[in-house]
């Protein structure tokens, strides 16, 4: 984006920027999800060893991949406020955290029930399910830790700190198919592979990616312009806005 | 493909719409989530700020600052 950084990064300025873009990225989102839907029920042919089962790709591969970058960004804004005492760092990372668990959550659901009729077991100790619940403690932590210190900046700064610390289980969760040998199965996508999926699937999965992307960038600017306005409410601005924005 | 055909899925229907239905119905709820503490600040900001700002709404409901 060729955005003015340093304007856009004080909350005041954000706040409308973040007001304008928001609805174009839910429409977006509700139009690639659509698409995407299509793509994975009626274009994509039943895959030979799973039969319909397999479908369940389409939301648990977006959702993991989801779970994962959203705590790299988390974890880079909790960063950036820690270094440079950005405000509007620490809202982003507030912000993103429910939706990084929400996404968590999901892959593990979808997970549980593809897992059951494919191995027979609705949840295994191995090291890709492990970490990836890991990364869903690691989320509501950093949420608990938000809500348990009642100084903003305090709280920022905990938090931030475990946000950091906690990254490390990213890569882990990644590789762990090829470090351990795992029940679950290997990546669906390799940089030095390529694809391992018929190209309709890899589309369906691809569009379903880019819908939770486009969903998680609408929910979170919405969310962090709550952040903004609860933590600048004493300010002369947001005044301004509530009383237009409220009549 | 019929329609029942397709909502069986194969005979795997409560593993598939059980994955879609709640992946569905938890993005919705927070969507709701979000769009209402929206809500509920804006109302709160502007109980706060509008008596406070000195916007008044004159009989006609134009507003003048005082």
């Amino acid at each position: 984006m060729a955005l003015n950084w340093f304007k856009y990064s004080s909350p005041a300025s954000f706040y409308p920027l973040a007001g304008r873009l928001a609805p174009w990225f839910g429409v977006a989102a509700a139009l690639l999800t659509l698409t995407g839907l299509y793509l994975g029920f009626f274009v994509a042919p039943t895959d030979y060893k799973q039969g319909e089962a397999y479908r369940i790709i389409f939301i648990h591969v977006p959702a993991a991949w989801m779970s994962m970058f959203i705590y790299l960004v988390m974890a880079f804004y909790a960063g950036l406020g820690l270094v440079f005492n950005t405000r509007l760092s620490a809202f982003m990372a507030r912000a993103l955290a429910p939706t990084g668990a929400l996404f968590t959550f999901i892959s593990l659901w979808t997970g549980a029930l593809w897992g059951k009729p494919m191995w027979g077991a609705w949840w295994v100790w191995d090291a890709r399910l492990t970490s990836e619940l890991i990364l869903l403690f690691l989320y509501l932590g950093f949420i608990s830790l938000q809500a348990a210190i009642e100084d903003p900046r305090r709280a920022a700064r905990a938090s931030g700190l475990l946000a950091l610390i906690g990254a490390v289980n990213v890569p882990i969760i990644y590789f762990s198919v090829q470090w351990w040998n795992t029940l679950h199965q290997g990546a669906s996508i390799s940089m030095s592979q390529g694809s391992a999926m018929a190209a309709t699937m890899l589309t369906a999965m691809l569009v379903m990616t880019l819908a939770f992307w486009m969903y998680t960038i609408a929910v979170v600017l919405t969310r962090v312009r709550c952040e903004i306005l609860e933590r600048e409410r004493h300010s002369e601005w947001v005044a301004e806005v509530a009383s237009r924005e409220t009549r | 493909m019929s329609l029942t055909e397709f909502f069986s899925m194969g005979g795997y229907a409560f593993y598939v719409w059980g994955s879609y239905a709640v992946t569905a119905l938890l993005m919705l709820i927070e969507v709701i989530l979000v769009v209402r503490r929206r809500r509920t600040l804006l109302d709160r900001l502007g109980r706060i700020h509008g008596a406070a700002h000195g916007a008044w709404r004159d009989g006609a409901g134009n507003e003048t600052q005082t």
